[in-house]
């Protein structure tokens, strides 16, 4: 068998990530991972995201989304002053090109930067009616393309607009925060991608990730808290008009 | 700018809408089955008597729209061919999930049932009195028994009583779930109430015993015969009652969300005031609902002539029949105009050729009332008139 | 009692037809539930391992700082110490498993540099941002900045 670079170095990470966790997974192929030694999530960093757009991207080449659908976009928000105002949101094309540049100190602007919260009470997974989609014992909610029917309600119960319909597969899609990559050792698309490390893979079960000094020493929001979907994306700094 | 139709800011998935005019039938379609059962066992549960000569034509009204309930859903699949998961692997946290067992529960346990007692008479007689390919037809549809002495009937009336009863509650439970369907998605706040599965049902049947009373008007003006003016005056009676309830029901939603005026409020308010405005308050409320109710509830006061009566309870249910599609309209598609960011609208494409186009909700809502007349050919529900066949 | 059962005789069939029914439908089930379904939860589990065996497009800083470690002690010591390899030059995972067969494109310089720092007033104020016309009146950026290490001396 040939081992390309590439692959040997996914292997030794493997291998060292068996040997730390003592025993080998119980799925065994194709390498070894333990689904049960893991709970991912991801942290954003709303003052670090630029809008540059690479994470939409990078996304969209990893997983071949298809165009004009997302499984990560960003939003760029402007709060006009005043109690009482209604923010003006853009994502031109999912923030894939980046935004146009915006001039004046008259509002309060910000990205925010968008993706599947990997809930752990995920509405989606709730109403799939065949068990197609599901939340994956390392804590992923991922779509098994082969059983979905198609249907449809798991887009409408998700409460944050990260699932869509392949035009193609004609079954639902969304963010699999890179299951082929974290699994082997890798980082997400996005996260590889981002210049500013707003984004950050976070792997809760693991005690010297550093998510957990992220989420002690940081004033964090999950989006929509009050739908109570135990959602693992946590927001830093994450304005009260987000929604 | 943003894409065409979109005001203000959706969420860039969102754009498009998922569920399309056939989810709007599907609704209409469970309805008419469920409140067409319940006219049916207000005979036979409740004893109103009056309403005899439509218990048949409901029952086959019933299983007509019945038999066309799913394909809406089946059409609208991304993968139709998979659909049988749903019996093998049904997630019983998914209210969806419970679809397929609903309806063969109700299609085969209930209705089937409940007709194939109620015919039997019938049946084994056209096996031995009908022509050649029909009588085939007859001697299957026997079950290979031709007892049809007084205790047998007996027998058969007693058994058909039990799932009557048993009957009403399933045709609640087949609406009222088709309601829990929208109603649990707490994401969807236009969807989202506790009051939604109610409302499905009290709508189901008023939408039911209105097309019933519609087809048995034309029913007896194609058969050339009297219609049963007690009959259709004690129709048109319940109507009224299950409609005033439903109505409550809608405004009493309707007020809540006004005076909690939750975070989804502006949003909902302002879909309501332009997007939804032709289908929801001009069609839904005034057209199909407060006018029909004007027109029943004067029947409930004045005494009119018979060809009033007639005019004005078919033109009542016509109306009727408008409003509660609007109503089905105004949920389905209404709950997928607005953002879940309550930021922006979108509009809703309603093509015609497509898979999911009008041409094919034109050929699923004529599809039942083609199943209805071979029903009606099969099993005469008019026999009764000449010799009751009762015990 | 005899009688009695005869006359609900007709019924039997009936019963016949629905248990047959129920017969058939446990028959498919227990045939066509995929194997893994249930193993952990209601899914099929070998949907996780569909998933895991898709192709990467980017394939990782650790990868790129195996071969090109002089570029990577550079950037290690720069302000750009945090931007992985492939935010700028793209996924290339390709020619890290074969470098011969895919070679990297040369990238636009300028343009490249503004994407990130254009100066935008949505983006956080910390943020190195400049509007190019004041800042080095049309010239390039790598006129003046090495990119990998793009602090001026």
């Amino acid at each position: 068998m040939e081992i390309n670079r590439r692959k040997f170095l996914i292997l030794t990470t493997s291998i060292a990530a068996m040997t730390s966790s003592g025993e080998p997974s119980a799925t065994s192929s194709p390498g070894a991972y333990d689904v049960h030694a893991h709970w991912w999530g991801m942290t954003i960093d709303i003052d670090k995201c630029i809008g540059c757009g690479n994470c939409v991207r990078a996304c969209a080449v990893e997983n071949s989304v298809p165009e004009g659908f997302y499984r990560t976009w960003i939003e760029r928000y402007e709060v006009p002053p005043g109690e009482d105002a209604t923010p003006v949101v853009a994502s031109p094309d999912g923030g894939i090109h980046g935004f146009p540049p915006m001039q004046g100190a008259d509002a309060k602007r910000f990205f925010v930067p968008k993706l599947c919260n990997q809930c752990a009470m995920s509405p989606c997974v709730q109403v799939c009616p065949v068990g197609a989609t599901f939340v994956s014992p390392d804590g992923v909610v991922l779509v098994d393309e082969k059983y979905c029917l198609g249907c449809r309600y798991c887009v409408q119960a998700c409460p944050y607009g990260c699932r869509y319909i392949h035009p193609v597969k004609k079954t639902v899609d969304k963010c699999t925060l890179c299951y082929h990559r974290i699994t082997q050792g890798l980082t997400t698309a996005c996260c590889e991608a981002c210049p500013t490390g707003a984004r950050q893979l976070a792997d809760l079960k693991n005690p010297s990730d550093p998510v957990h000094e992220f989420l002690r020493n940081n004033k964090i929001q999950v989006l929509k808290p009050q739908m109570a979907t135990r959602s693992k994306t946590f927001y830093r700094a994450l304005d009260g008009a987000v929604r | 700018m943003g894409p065409t139709g979109v005001e203000g800011f959706m969420y860039p998935n969102e754009v498009e809408l998922q569920w399309s005019i056939l989810i709007v039938l599907y609704p209409f379609i469970t309805g008419l089955v469920a409140g067409a059962f319940i006219l049916a066992s207000l005979e036979r549960v409740f004893n109103v008597s009056a309403v005899k000569p439509t218990y048949r034509l409901a029952l086959l009204t019933a299983l007509a729209f019945l038999l066309v309930a799913p394909l809406p859903l089946q059409l609208h699949l991304g993968h139709p061919e998979r659909s049988y998961e749903m019996y093998l692997t049904p997630h019983t946290s998914s209210a969806m999930a419970m679809f397929g067992f609903v309806y063969l529960w109700y299609l085969m346990v209930v209705l089937l049932l409940e007709i194939w007692l109620d015919y039997r008479v019938e049946i084994v007689e056209f096996s031995q009195t009908a022509r050649a390919p029909w009588r085939w037809v007859y001697r299957i549809l026997t079950l290979g028994s031709r007892n049809i002495s007084p205790r047998a009937r007996r027998i058969d009336e007693r058994v058909g009583y039990v799932i009557t009863v048993i009957g009403i509650p399933s045709a609640f439970l087949l609406h009222g779930y088709v309601g829990f369907i929208f109603g649990s998605v707490k994401a969807n706040a236009w969807w989202s109430t506790p009051l939604m599965p109610v409302v499905f049902l009290f709508s189901a049947m008023v939408s039911g015993i209105a097309a019933v009373m519609l087809i048995y008007m034309a029913a007896s003006k194609v058969r050339k015969v009297a219609i049963d003016m007690r009959c259709l005056d004690t129709i048109c009676q319940y109507l009224f009652y299950v409609f005033v309830i439903d109505f409550s029901l809608e405004m009493l939603d309707l007020i809540h969300r006004v005076y909690e005026a939750d975070e989804s409020f502006r949003s909902l308010d302002f879909m309501v005031h332009t997007r939804l405005w032709a289908s929801q308050v001009v069609l839904q409320i005034l057209v199909g609902t407060v006018t029909p109710l004007v027109l029943l509830g004067a029947n409930q006061v004045f005494k009119f002539r018979e060809g009033a009566r007639k005019a004005m309870y078919a033109a009542a249910g016509c109306l009727t029949m408008v409003g509660i599609f609007a109503m089905r309209w105004n949920v389905v598609i209404g709950g997928q105009l607005f953002s879940k960011s309550y930021l922006g609208y979108t509009s809703y494409k309603l093509q015609f050729a497509t898979r999911e186009g009008l041409g094919a909700s034109i050929v699923l809502m004529l599809l039942p009332f083609a199943i209805l007349w071979a029903l009606l050919k099969l099993l005469p529900p008019w026999l009764e008139e000449k010799e009751p066949a009762g015990i | 009692m005899s009688s009695r059962l005869k006359d609900a005789a007709h019924l039997i069939p009936l019963v016949l037809v629905v248990l047959a029914g129920v017969a058939v439908f446990l028959l498919f089930r227990q045939v066509l539930v995929p194997k893994t379904f249930g193993q952990y939860g209601h899914y099929r589990a070998a949907a996780l391992d569909d998933i895991r065996v898709r192709p990467v497009s980017f394939a990782g800083q650790a990868t790129c700082a195996m071969c090109h470690d002089e570029v990577a002690t550079t950037r290690s010591k720069g302000k750009h110490r945090g931007v992985s390899c492939e935010a700028c030059h793209g996924p290339l995972a390709k020619h890290a498993d074969d470098p011969a067969a895919m070679k990297p494109k040369k990238l636009a310089g300028t343009g490249l540099c503004q994407g990130c720092h254009k100066a935008d007033k949505a983006k956080p104020a910390y943020f190195p941002q400049v509007v190019p016309a004041e800042h080095s009146g049309g010239a390039e950026c790598l006129s003046c900045h090495q990119p990998h290490s793009p602090q001026m001396q």
